[in-house]
């Protein structure tokens, strides 16, 4: 039996609570099945199994805030025969998600939804539990009754070397998180930065051919273009998709693209669009829009949330000319774009008034060097220029 | 034991304390029925008539409401009554002076008028005297505010408990189990005299407190002993006062303990054990390791038939069996 574990979906996620479970006990799950919406800093969001199995036990009391790390629920693996838990590891922080608003007064419609049915835990039992950090479901229950006993904590306490006493997420704690996360980043993440100017004609001409034929609601928004001009870019210049842990830096292998997504309430959300690099225009623009919606209006996946390998931040129509952007742990690069503005442009020797966007890239020198991420600069910048190719 | 220490049974403890009493104040008087000529019904003061004469040793009618309530008159007149009443059944008859007087008077005259009557009472069963003579029905007592309940269970307690109780200017109760009247043991050269505001640990022990009082305690301290040969350390706390409640010693023991069994021979509905769990989980929820288990008498009127009055009354089969439930899977 599995333990599934509250999962990180950011750097800066301490904590969250579960408020709605999607399956109940004896359910039969596979993997990316929603079994629960838990509420973070960053709103509902719908958490998915990594795994087929059955739903053992729901563990995690509603509404109660819980680390990163905590067990939710026990899941039994198809070919898992075991009775015993296993002593969940704390996950990784997995993927970036800046966020910056005020949490919203988040009113869940709940769902009548059968309770957990309660471990038999003693007073003294769970409170020294909590004392020492310890996990109720990693805890075996020897006492008379089934129940967990003071005498099954403290062997359990003997066999952690040394107990992990895990704070409650302190509340409030969305300035604090993205405090903590932009800290981080700055902190260990050596930043280079560079920038570069687009002449976006081209590409704008292109869509503007490409929309003339397509309904209102089909058209394609400049926004595609970047995203999908950027995947195929990252996909070509190694070293800025993928994560740098423990010291040293894994490439993804696939390009899990996070778009930063403003919310209306403030703040904004990260989520990614998964395999953005194997996605056609169509459908990374119907992506593109359902993940906006479900961003500003609930729904979210977790692994939407977990799984980024780079990050996106366009600041549209009226965002400023330029962005700086800090690097999202543990990411190792984010482009920005600012503003598509009108500006004279020199080509050949005369002056052109052109459709230009500054397109800047932060990157983590620790991974990729001034002249890898020029080189991708100029890729992106060379597919933007070649939209009939984006098209394709 | 060494050669100071003298061995005496329940029963000449209580006389010696009575003995004490009416030796040392003369507003002490003895009240009730067949306490003088007969020797009192368990025989507590055979021969004190002859020492104290008819006005200390008083032989009263069978009304318990009458000589109940004359106690209380004398009480509040300045002197210091020992009534004592054949077995708690009986006290029923007086239940309209205890609760309605005794207890009531000092509240009610606002600090006015003391009552300092004690009130000694047989209670419990184990003799086949049935159910009119069997009950224990110290718990409701120990309801009532303005009384104060005593159950010495040891020979130590039914030596000084009385005189602690006299000098108690609000009414007491002693309730003297007939179990333990013929119980000898050494009374301790070293003390003197009692206090009536603690429970005492009889026996300490780490695993799980086995919280009684009373005809209990012998039945609860053999358990002990048996728990003790399967390596459960189980430590016997004897309440010795039942209102008002030493929870706070009840409380450190579980505390230390984590368990705990209340063995009380009253029934378990609405019981004086179900007063203990409630103020240990008000108090002590967050220590308790395993749910509080009760070994009470069974909810039948006790039975005249020795092999059902055994079988209705807690054992120290019972109190083994259930100490261990919360120790062991």
């Amino acid at each position: 039996m599995a333990a599934f574990l509250m999962p990180s979906l950011g750097a800066d996620m301490e904590s969250a609570m579960v408020v709605e479970w999607s399956v109940k006990e004896g359910d039969t799950v596979r993997a990316g099945d929603i079994i629960a919406v838990i509420e973070t800093d960053k709103g509902l969001i719908d958490i998915e199994v990594f795994e087929d199995g059955v739903i053992e036990a729901l563990v995690a009391p509603l509404e109660q805030e819980l680390p990163v790390g905590a067990v939710i629920a026990m899941i039994k693996g198809e070919r898992d025969t075991s009775a015993t838990a296993e002593v969940p590891v704390v996950s990784e922080p997995a993927a970036p998600t800046p966020t910056l608003r005020e949490p919203e007064p988040a009113k869940v419609q709940r769902a009548s939804v059968d309770e957990a049915p309660r471990r038999r835990v003693s007073p003294a039992a769970r409170r020294r539990a909590e004392a020492l950090g310890i996990e109720l479901a990693t805890v075996p229950s020897r006492g008379p009754d089934a129940a967990i006993t003071l005498a099954d904590v403290e062997g359990v306490a003997g066999a952690q070397t040394p107990p992990v006493v895990r704070d409650a997420a302190p509340a409030g704690g969305m300035r604090n998180a993205i405090a903590a996360a932009v800290s981080r980043a700055k902190r260990e993440i050596p930043h280079y930065y560079l920038c570069e100017q687009l002449n976006l004609e081209r590409a704008l001409e292109w869509l503007a051919a490409a929309n003339a034929e397509r309904a209102i609601t089909e058209r394609l928004l400049p926004a595609a273009l970047l995203i999908r001009a950027c995947a195929l870019a990252l996909k070509n210049i190694p070293g800025f998709n993928g994560r740098f842990e423990r010291d040293r830096f894994s490439a993804a292998p696939s390009v899990h693209l996070g778009w930063a997504i403003g919310l209306r309430t403030g703040g904004l959300i990260a989520p990614a669009i998964h395999d953005a690099d194997t996605k056609d225009l169509n459908t990374l623009m119907v992506a593109l829009r359902d993940l906006v919606k479900r961003t500003r209006g609930g729904g979210l996946r977790s692994s939407e949330l977990m799984d980024a390998t780079v990050t996106i931040t366009s600041l549209g129509e009226r965002g400023a000319e330029m962005v700086w952007p800090i690097i999202y742990p543990p990411q190792v690069a984010m482009i920005g774009f600012g503003r598509i503005v009108e500006r004279p442009w020199v080509s050949a020797g005369s002056v052109r008034a052109c459709q230009v966007v500054a397109v800047t890239l932060a990157a983590d020198h620790r991974v990729s060097d001034g002249h890898d991420g020029s080189r991708l600069l100029g890729e992106i910048g060379r597919l933007l220029n070649e939209p009939e190719t984006l098209g394709a | 034991m060494n050669e100071t220490t003298t061995t005496l049974s329940y029963r000449e403890a209580c006389k010696q304390a009575i003995r004490e009493a009416l030796d040392g104040d003369p507003r002490v008087f003895l009240m009730g029925e067949d306490v003088g000529r007969y020797g009192g019904c368990y025989a507590v003061s055979k021969g004190l008539i002859d020492e104290f004469g008819e006005t200390r040793v008083r032989d009263t009618p069978l009304s318990e409401s009458a000589f109940v309530g004359a106690g209380i008159g004398a009480a509040l007149a300045g002197m210091r009554p020992i009534v004592e009443i054949m077995t708690v059944n009986f006290s029923l008859l007086a239940l309209d002076q205890i609760v309605n007087n005794a207890a009531t008077l000092a509240h009610m005259s606002g600090g006015q008028f003391a009552v300092p009557l004690v009130i000694r009472m047989a209670t419990g069963a184990g003799r086949q005297l049935a159910a009119q003579h069997s009950h224990s029905l110290e718990g409701w007592y120990a309801h009532i505010p303005g009384l104060k309940i005593l159950a010495p269970a040891t020979v130590t307690d039914a030596r000084y408990m009385l005189a602690a109780a006299l000098a108690d200017p609000n009414p007491v109760l002693i309730f003297e189990h007939v179990m333990l009247y013929n119980a000898e043991a050494p009374l301790e050269p070293t003390v003197s005299q009692v206090d009536i505001s603690r429970a005492q640990i009889r026996k300490p022990g780490a695993d799980v407190s086995l919280v009684t009082y009373g005809g209990s305690l012998p039945k609860t301290l053999a358990a002990a002993e048996a728990l003790a040969a399967e390596g459960i350390d189980a430590e016997v706390i004897d309440l010795r006062v039942l209102r008002p409640l030493d929870v706070e010693t009840l409380a450190a023991s579980v505390t230390r303990t984590h368990r705990c069994v209340v063995i009380d021979e009253g029934w378990k509905t609405g019981s004086l054990a179900a007063e203990i769990c409630a103020s240990l989980v008000e108090v002590a929820f967050y220590e308790l390791d395993a749910p509080i288990a009760r070994v009470c008498s069974a909810e039948v009127p006790v039975p005249y038939a020795a092999h059902l009055e055994k079988a209705a009354l807690p054992s120290t089969d019972v109190i083994v069996e259930t100490a261990r439930s919360l120790v062991r899977a």
